[in-house]
């Protein structure tokens, strides 16, 4: 099995476990609200991690600088809530436009 | 019994629901195109949003594979971000309904905008069809827009060239972001754990690092929100 498909059914399995934890489990259990907040920052620091790692690495080592310029305008962007299309379309845009100058 | 299409509340659910239809149709063309621009089968998005069907967990899990990782942990990595469905998917047992069936089918609906759209209904029977009507919409907006995406990214060529390797972090920064700037303790975590990972990098096989940063929930105190 290619490694895309194992990555897909793993997380699809997972994925509907926990969805249906709650459904089938209602009336028994009771998830206590400290638990809900570690959960919603875990998941915060997730993608802040992943960020972070996709902006600034490219395999085990530094991804050149166009990159992570362009990620960077893109997170000043979303820091200052600009529509979606907007952060996205920024990021590739400031990364190409460096390339073609012949940063990398 | 009246056809639920002809009640007086399906039509304003909608058009509420339409707004967050029409964003995360947006995300779903993104997905499709850079998942296929960076060298996944048109296949594997469209797949993916039907099976899986969590952005943000998509989005994390095919940037994890594109850049080296092991299938096992890119799945890992998504899995620890849906932990939360199975907070969501307690909090709406009741909206969905009762019979197997409805339990079954509803559970795969659960995301946060359909659940944060359910619980902000009044009373039990509006909280049902919200939950109904924006969950089924979504999912079909989202799997219909992934494929779009998916077919336009195969039409381009170098992706360096336009700088879509950008654009994975580029739609974590813009999902991410306002929980950041919002809660001072969840932004310390982050920031410990984009510490972690990014120094973990060179040392760890490739996806390792992003769990890794989960280490930074260690700074979470029990002080409120907003407290520096």
């Amino acid at each position: 099995m290619s490694a895309t498909v194992v990555m897909i059914l793993a997380l699809a399995a997972g994925t509907y476990a926990f969805r249906l934890a709650g459904p089938v489990l209602h009336g028994r259990v009771e998830v206590p609200a400290r638990v809900q907040e570690l959960l919603s920052a875990g998941a915060v620091v997730l993608l802040v991690a992943l960020l972070a790692t996709g902006a600034v690495t490219e395999g085990a080592g530094f991804a050149g600088w166009a990159r992570p310029a362009g990620v960077l305008v893109a997170v000043l962007l979303a820091w200052r809530r600009a529509p979606f299309v907007v952060v996205v379309a920024a990021a590739a845009g400031v990364t190409a436009v460096l390339r073609a100058l012949g940063v990398q | 019994m009246r056809s639920p299409l002809r009640t007086p509340m399906v039509l304003p659910l909608v058009r509420d629901a339409s707004l967050v239809w029409a964003a995360s149709g947006v995300v779903g063309v993104s997905f499709g195109a850079i998942s296929v621009a960076g060298g996944l089968p048109v296949w594997a998005p469209v797949v993916m949003s039907l099976v899986v069907y969590a952005g943000s967990a998509q989005f994390s899990a095919v940037g994890l594979l594109l850049a080296g990782s092991a299938p096992l942990a890119a799945a890992a990595t998504g899995l620890l971000l849906n932990t939360r469905l199975a907070a969501y998917g307690l909090a709406v047992a009741d909206v969905i309904g009762r019979g197997r069936t409805a339990r079954l089918l509803g559970a795969q609906l659960v995301t946060d905008e359909t659940v944060a759209f359910a619980l902000a209904q009044p009373g039990p029977e509006r909280r049902r069809l919200a939950f109904w009507v924006s969950g089924l919409g979504l999912f079909a907006v989202w799997n219909v827009s992934v494929l779009a995406g998916a077919l336009a990214g195969r039409a381009l060529g170098d992706t360096a060239a336009y700088g879509l390797d950008a654009a994975f972090p580029a739609v974590l920064a813009a999902l991410v972001l306002p929980a950041v700037r919002d809660d001072a303790r969840t932004r310390r975590c982050a920031l410990a754990g984009a510490g972690v990972a990014l120094v973990a990098t060179p040392a760890v096989p490739a996806g390792v690092p992003v769990l890794l940063a989960l280490t930074g929930l260690a700074l979470y105190s029990g002080r409120p929100k907003g407290a520096a």
